[in-house]
C-alpha cells in the first residue's frame, strides 16, 4: 500500500524523497521475494538432497536422521541394491531401458520432423481435418485406447517385447511433438527453402539440408523430452512386459519394493538415486532446451 | 510449392496417418464397442448391451467410491497447482538476479516427478517415521499418519503433483515476461496499485495461458496412475483408488476387458465434458489480444 501511495501522488511530495522511498520499498520487496523463493526452493529440493544422503546411510539411520549427511556412510545400499533379489543386476535393467529409449527417440525425431514439414509447408486434400485430428489426439486421454491397443499387440505377437513401447511413437504418435515442431516451423521464414527449390533441390533435399539444420534446437528439445518421458514411463512396461529379464529401470524399482526384504531400505533408495541420474544429467547438460521447448510448445497453442 | 503434386504433403505426413489409424482411431472405436460387451480374453466378445453401464451406475460401489475420490483429487490438485505455479512465476518475474537459477531449481522436480524413483522417495519421506514426520516432531508437532489415515493419503499424492508445479510455472513465467511493460507504466501513472494492476492487467493478459495450463493439467490429473499405484496402492480403504487404477485392475488383473472399457469411457466422457465446458466458457474469460494469437 505504501508503494501505491508513493507512486500515486508524487506531486505533493518532495520528488527526491519519493524516489528514495521507492528505492527502499523496492529493496524490501526484493528481499521478501528472495526469501520466499529461497524457502520454496529449499523445500522443493531438500527431498532430493535427503534422498542422495539417505542412500549412503545404514538402514537404521534412514528413519532416524532428518539430516542428509550420513553418520556412518556405507555403500551397502548400492552394492546390495545393484545385485537385486532377482537373477539379474540393475545393469540388465538399465540396458533394457536404453534399448527402448534409443529406437523410440530416433523414430520420434525422424517421423515428427517429416510430419511437421508436411503440415507446415504443404497444402493437400484433407489437411484441415488431419490437423484437427492432431489437436484432438493431444487432448485424447490414453486410457480410452489402451485396452484395444493391448489386444492389437497381443494379436500381432508383440506382448513381452519392446515393440509396443516404441513403434507407436516412431509413427509420429506423440502429437505434442508434431505440434511443437509445426509451431516452430511456422515461425521460420521460407526464403531459404524457396531459394533451394529455385536452385533445383527437391522437397526431400530441402527438408534434409535446409529445414533440419534450422529445426535443430527444437529437435533437440523433442529428443530430450522423449528421453525423460521414456525413462519415467511405467504403465507401458507394466502392461506389456512380463519377463523380468526385459524389465526397464522403472519396473525393476517397483519390483524391488515388492520383493526386497522389508528392512533393506537403503538399497531401494540407492537404486532410486541411480534411476534419477540419467534424467538429471541430461537435464543439467541441456536445460535451456527444456525451458524453451516447454515455452514454445505451450505458449503458441 | 509450385510444381509439386498436391499429394506430396500427404507423403510426408503418411507415418502420422498410419499411426493415427492403427494406434488411435481403430482402438478408439474398438474400445467403444468393447464397452458394450462381455469379454474375458478367452471367449470372443459377447454383446451385452448396456449391462456394463447399468452395472457401474447402479450396483458398483467400488466405482462410486473411485469416482468420488478421482473428482476430489482433480478438484484439489489442479487449482492448487495452478495457483502455486502462478504465484511463484509472479514473484520470479521481477528483475531479480538469479532468476535462471530459481527457474531451473523449480523445474527439476517436474522432470523427475513422474518417475517411479520419486514415488518411492515419497513413500519414505511420508512414512510414519519418515523425513516429514521427523521434521514435524523436531518442530514440536504431532507426527501425522500420512498413509494410514484415509483423510490424509490422497493429499500426499496431491503434494507430489504440487511439487511438480515447475512446468506450469515456466509457461506462466514466459507469458508474464511477454506482457508489454508500457501497460504497467500507464497503469502506475493512472495511480493503480499492485492488486489492481495484477487483477486488471496481468491476469486478463495471461488468461490464454491459464486456460492452456488448466486444460492440460486437468486431463493429466484425471489419468494419474503412478503415484497412487506405487505410493499407496489405492489404499487405505480405497481412499486413493483413482479411476485409472480401477480400470487397470479390471483390465489387466481380472481381464474383464468389456467392463474396463466401459469404465474407461465413463472417465473419458467426464474429461471430455469438462474440457468442452472449459472451451465453451473460455470465450467469456479468455482474452486474446488480436496479434498475440497464432
Amino acid at each position: 500500500m505504501a508503494e501505491q501511495a508513493a507512486i500515486a501522488s508524487p506531486r505533493d511530495v518532495d520528488i527526491d524523497r519519493t524516489l528514495a522511498e521507492g528505492r527502499r520499498i523496492h529493496a524490501v520487496s526484493s528481499a521478501v521475494r528472495y526469501a520466499v523463493l529461497a524457502a520454496v526452493g529449499f523445500i522443493m529440493l531438500y527431498p532430493l538432497i535427503w534422498l542422495i544422503g539417505a542412500s549412503f546411510k545404514t538402514n537404521a539411520e534412514i528413519f532416524s536422521n532428518p539430516g542428509f549427511i550420513p553418520l556412518n556412510p556405507t555403500l551397502d545400499g548400492y552394492i546390495r541394491g545393484w545385485q537385486t533379489s532377482t537373477p539379474y543386476t540393475f545393469a540388465t535393467f538399465f540396458w533394457n531401458t536404453f534399448l527402448i529409449i534409443l529406437p523410440k527417440t530416433i523414430g520420434t525425431a525422424i517421423s515428427c520432423t517429416a510430419v511437421a514439414y508436411g503440415f507446415a509447408r504443404f497444402d493437400f486434400p484433407g489437411k484441415r481435418i488431419l490437423f484437427a485430428s492432431l489437436i484432438a489426439t493431444l487432448l485424447l486421454p490414453n486410457v480410452v485406447t489402451r485396452i484395444p491397443q493391448y489386444l492389437l499387440f497381443r494379436d500381432m505377437g508383440w506382448l513381452d517385447t519392446f515393440l509396443p513401447l516404441w513403434v507407436p511413437s516412431a509413427l509420429a504418435g506423440d502429437a505434442f511433438f508434431v505440434f511443437m515442431l509445426v509451431q516452430f516451423l511456422r515461425a521460420i521464414p521460407r526464403d531459404m527453402e524457396e531459394a533451394a527449390r529455385v536452385d533445383g533441390a527437391n522437397t526431400w533435399q530441402t527438408l534434409l539440408f535446409i529445414v533440419v539444420p534450422m529445426l535443430a534446437p527444437a529437435l533437440i528439445s523433442v529428443c530430450l523430452f522423449q528421453f525423460m518421458w521414456t525413462m519415467n514411463d511405467f504403465l507401458g512396461p507394466l502392461i506389456y512386459l512380463s519377463s523380468v529379464d526385459k524389465y526397464p529401470v522403472s519396473l525393476a524399482l517397483k519390483l524391488s519394493i515388492d520383493t526386497t526384504e522389508a528392512f533393506q531400505w537403503n538399497s531401494i533408495l540407492a537404486m532410486s538415486v541411480l534411476a534419477l541420474v540419467p534424467s538429471l544429467t541430461v537435464f543439467f547438460l541441456a536445460q535451456k532446451y527444456f525451458i524453451e521447448g516447454i515455452s514454445t510448445g505451450g505458449l503458441k497453442g | 510449392m509450385g510444381g509439386d503434386s498436391r499429394y506430396l504433403g500427404l507423403v510426408y505426413i503418411s507415418p502420422y496417418v498410419a499411426g493415427l489409424l492403427i494406434f488411435t482411431a481403430i482402438p478408439f472405436v474398438a474400445s467403444f464397442y468393447l464397452s458394450f460387451t462381455d469379454y474375458n480374453l478367452i471367449n470372443a466378445p459377447r454383446w451385452s448391451g448396456l449391462d456394463n453401464y447399468v452395472e457401474l451406475a447402479t450396483r458398483d460401489r467400488t466405482f462410486r467410491k473411485s469416482l468420488s475420490v478421482t473428482l476430489l483429487y482433480v478438484f484439489m490438485t489442479v487449482p492448487l497447482k495452478l495457483a502455486f505455479a502462478l504465484f511463484i512465476a509472479y514473484i520470479l518475474n521481477y528483475r531479480l538476479k538469479f532468476i535462471n537459477f530459481f527457474r531451473t531449481a523449480y523445474y527439476v522436480p517436474s522432470i523427475l516427478g513422474g518417475s517411479i524413483a520419486v514415488a518411492v522417495l515419497w513413500r519414505y519421506i511420508f512414512a510414519d517415521q519418515g523425513l516429514v514426520n521427523m521434521v514435524i516432531t523436531g518442530l514440536g508437532g504431532e507426527p501425522v499418519n500420512w498413509f494410514g489415515d484415509p483423510n490424509n493419503a490422497l493429499f500426499t499424492i496431491t503434494l507430489l503433483r504440487l511439487w511438480q508445479f515447475g512446468s506450469a510455472m515456466v509457461i506462466f513465467l514466459a507469458a508474464l515476461q511477454s506482457i508489454d511493460k508500457t501497460l504497467y507504466e500507464a497503469a502506475s501513472i493512472d495511480g493503480a496499485g499492485k492488486w489492481h494492476t495484477f487483477f486488471y492487467i496481468t491476469l486478463p493478459l495471461i488468461t490464454p495461458v491459464i486456460f492452456f495450463n488448466l486444460v492440460m493439467q486437468m486431463v493429466q490429473a484425471f489419468q494419474e496412475f503412478n503415484g497412487p499405484y506405487v505410493i499407496t496402492a489405492g489404499g487405505p480403504l480405497k481412499a486413493t483408488y483413482l479411476l485409472p487404477l480401477y480400470i487397470y485392475e479390471e483390465a489387466f488383473h481380472k481381464f474383464d476387458m468389456g467392463y474396463a472399457s466401459a469404465l474407461a469411457w465413463v472417465l473419458f466422457a467426464i474429461i471430455m465434458v469438462l474440457t468442452l465446458i472449459a472451451f465453451w466458457s473460455s470465450r467469456h474469460w479468455v482474452y486474446y489480444a488480436g496479434d498475440k494469437r497464432s
